[in-house]
């Protein structure tokens, strides 16, 4: 199963919502959470759903890391991969 | 020189009126909105009735990225800041970050916010919380909210003093101007009208528990048996008068005067505060009682507690010496609202020259109040003073003063 730029929106929206300047149907992949909007809570409660939805465990530091949301759909799918494998 | 704070912005949030056309007219008809709970099925409790604040919808007026993070006090006092700062004429983003600051009351903090992430906690598990927790349900969290939303980076802040809160705040908003802050957005809104702040309030064994809305919260009256808690409030812009003046902006009214004291431990047998705090504010204003053209009272509609403040009132002013009023009888007790809504309501009097009634209640002769009832009394107004108290001691007063 793969972790998806709309699955990651549809989070994104329920967690935060979205700046009214952002257009998250645009070309976000590779900018950054602070363009897009988003601090470090927002984030944090981004990466809570994402764990209660797949029921995964992401590593805090490594979410916190990642400065776009190309780089946190890497950590979770690895982090699928990894429970799916186990 | 001292500089001057004067009132340029209002923003209201009340029970009987979203928007300060809207409480203004239900004021003066003394249209009253005490009524059954709404937002949540209050049968089970022995109090059911609370002044709410009726057709607010969050997302007509704030933006989705808002929403996840803020509880109901947060979204009325973001909108109500708004309000007032559009009132007032300011633009925030065309104005120096650190001349603004936000100092704001609360008594409760975020409550419904709170609730809802604890039945997680218990219901779900500690992953089900949301990490907005750790903020939407602090006291300071209004402060910080107004202050993001609008890039107001100077000193801030927040007052916890119960409903004494809602003067203590406004006057370290005149500080701070004195200190040098041309601007600060201040005043307070408060709402817990959820089942766990509505438990916390019965906890105090103060609240009535009338069935009759129109008998339910009845200060100064024989009746009177306790107090109907209401939602919302008021947040005002504060300027320094000189900056105010230098913009073209037109103020309500100054900040005159101010004076708090905290009550004697009970059983003492020495005075308690308000008479002192009241005096204080006077002096502070540089007025005599003759001056004093009104006073809001804070009516807590507790027999002693009534008692305590007309004697304050008339050891100050004699008996029947001024008119007093509590249209908070139309709202009920907003806690750290209350006060930046009387202030508010003192300044539309102020300019509307009419005094807003204080509804259902027949005064006991014996407390010596003019208490204003039943319908608007015109007056030429130019010295109002505004009574809050605390619960377990505080006693807050203000003067506010036409400028004119």
């Amino acid at each position: 199963m793969q972790f998806t730029l709309d699955d990651l929106k549809r989070i994104l929206l329920e967690s935060a919502g979205a700046d009214e300047s952002v257009d998250l149907d645009g070309d976000i992949l590779d900018r950054r959470w602070d363009e897009l909007g988003y601090e470090s809570l927002a984030l944090l409660e981004t990466g809570s759903r994402i764990e209660r939805e797949h029921g995964i465990s992401l590593d805090e530091s490594e979410v916190a890391d990642a400065h776009t949301p190309r780089e946190l759909l890497a950590i979770v799918n690895t982090q699928l991969a990894t429970t799916a494998a186990a | 020189m001292t500089a001057t704070a004067v009132i340029t912005g209002l923003g209201v949030a009340a029970p009987n009126g979203l928007g300060v056309k809207e409480y203004w007219t239900a004021t003066l008809r003394g249209e009253s909105a005490i009524a059954r709970i709404e937002r949540f099925d209050p049968s089970r409790y022995p109090a059911r009735l609370a002044g709410q604040v009726r057709g607010f919808v969050a997302e007509d007026h704030l933006p989705s990225r808002l929403l996840p993070q803020t509880d109901r006090m947060t979204r009325l006092a973001l909108v109500a800041a708004d309000w007032a700062l559009d009132d007032a004429g300011v633009r925030p983003d065309e104005l120096p970050p650190y001349d603004m600051g936000v100092v704001t009351a609360s008594s409760s903090g975020g409550f419904e916010f709170g609730q809802n992430e604890l039945r997680n906690l218990w219901s779900k598990g500690s992953q089900y919380v949301s990490a907005y927790q750790s903020f939407a349900w602090f006291y300071a969290v209004n402060s910080g909210q107004i202050s993001i939303r609008n890039g107001m980076k100077g000193p801030s802040g927040v007052v916890v003093s119960d409903q004494a809160g809602g003067l203590d705040a406004v006057a370290q908003a005149r500080r701070q101007i004195r200190r040098g802050t041309p601007l600060i957005v201040s005043g307070s809104i408060d709402a817990s009208i959820c089942p766990w702040g509505w438990v916390a309030q019965l906890a105090g064994g103060r609240l009535s528990t009338s069935e009759d809305p129109d008998r339910a919260y009845l200060p100064f009256d024989a009746n009177a048996c306790g107090h109907v808690p209401g939602e919302g409030g008021a947040i005002l812009v504060v300027e320094d008068a000189e900056a105010a003046r230098h913009r073209g902006a037109r103020p309500y009214g100054e900040i005159a005067g101010y004076g708090a004291t905290f009550d004697p431990r009970p059983g003492s047998g020495r005075e308690r505060g308000l008479r002192r705090a009241i005096e204080l504010a006077l002096a502070d204003a540089g007025v005599e009682e003759r001056d004093v053209d009104v006073v809001f009272a804070d009516g807590a509609a507790l027999p002693e507690e009534d008692r305590a403040e007309a004697e304050a009132i008339t050891a100050v002013f004699g008996r029947a010496g001024v008119p007093v009023t509590a249209p908070k009888t139309m709202t009920g007790r907003l806690y750290s609202g209350a006060a930046p809504l009387d202030l508010a309501t003192a300044l539309l009097s102020i300019a509307d020259r009419q005094i807003p009634p204080t509804v259902n209640v027949r005064p006991v002769t014996d407390y010596g109040l003019d208490l204003v009832t039943g319908a608007p009394r015109p007056a030429e107004l130019r010295t109002v003073l505004v009574l809050a108290r605390g619960h377990a001691g505080f006693n807050s007063a203000m003067v506010v003063r036409s400028v004119a």
